[in-house]
């Protein structure tokens, strides 16, 4: 899967080239958006056709949310601790 | 917001259409995603690479405002890492991949789902998403009394753009600023975590 790293590589530097190409700048936009939507809609596929995780949707749900949770919870802690020792003695 | 509902009726419709019609093969076929997928992660490159503000962003940075993504990677592996140890079928490492979308659901979870299985690509969707939404909702109240990192520390890898501008309204342009470098850092580092994580 390091073959991803290469695409992205490869899609800055294209950028790179092409940062004053507004036009194809926007067709860019376009179809990345349409990509996310089409991959959606095929991982929506893909997990219908799969019983073991369409029973388990409401799980999966849970877990999500648990996960979030914690997840932002531990980032804004330190990033409370970062504010405190660098950020607000301006303030 | 908007752009969130849309990608979860797309991901619904899917999922509503394979359960009432037999589907033509190369709709089912994982290389049909897999493809769009490569195509995705370019048109993504293109974004980074052709940002206006990537480069000027760049010019100003020194190292106080690199811990910011830094304690935001740390913070958000060691909280998800943690709840999932806890919680009853998905490993510590699965939590993190969970957590290392940072918010940025539509590629975490196509990836996740093509690295490791559907099952937690369906799991980072849901979590991820929920994560843009908690930081809309909470952004007022965690910049008031939790400090000005907290609200971008929040928005992860959204911080670049949908969260934008709640936390510029809520702690000032000079932090706008943090939040756009927090952003993209943490964009381009979504891919490589996940890979580090469940490759």
């Amino acid at each position: 899967m390091w073959i991803i790293l290469l695409f992205l590589a490869l899609g800055t530097l294209a950028g790179v080239a092409l940062r004053r190409q507004q036009r194809l700048l926007s067709w860019a936009n376009r179809g990345a958006t349409t990509a996310v939507y089409l991959l959606l809609f095929l991982l929506g596929i893909s997990v219908g056709g799969n019983q073991a995780a369409m029973s388990a949707l409401g799980s999966l749900g849970t877990q999500a949310l648990l996960l979030s949770l914690s997840g932002v919870a531990g980032s804004v802690l330190l990033a409370l601790l970062l504010y405190r020792w660098l950020f607000c003695e301006r303030d | 917001m908007r752009n969130s509902l849309l990608i979860l009726t797309c991901f619904f419709a899917g999922l509503l259409l394979t359960r009432q019609t037999r589907l033509p093969g190369w709709l089912t076929d994982d290389r049909a995603s897999l493809y769009t997928l490569y195509a995705l992660l370019f048109l993504v490159g293109v974004g980074v690479g052709s940002n206006g503000q990537t480069w000027t962003i760049l010019r100003r940075i020194n190292w106080k405002i690199v811990l910011v993504p830094a304690i935001v990677v740390l913070g958000t592996l060691l909280g998800a890492g943690l709840a999932a140890h806890f919680l009853p079928g998905i490993s510590w490492q699965e939590g993190m991949a969970v957590g290392a979308g940072f918010g940025y659901y539509s590629l975490s979870s196509i990836l996740i789902s093509q690295m490791h299985s559907d099952r937690l690509g369906v799991v980072a969707l849901l979590a991820n998403i929920m994560r843009e939404m908690l930081t809309l909702l909470l952004t007022p109240l965690l910049a008031r009394y939790l400090g000005k990192l907290a609200p971008i520390a929040a928005a992860g890898a959204t911080a670049m753009d949908t969260t934008l501008p709640i936390i510029s309204r809520f702690t000032g342009s000079e932090y706008a600023t943090i939040a756009v470098f927090s952003g993209l850092v943490l964009t381009v580092l979504v891919p490589f975590l996940l890979l580090l994580l469940l490759g």
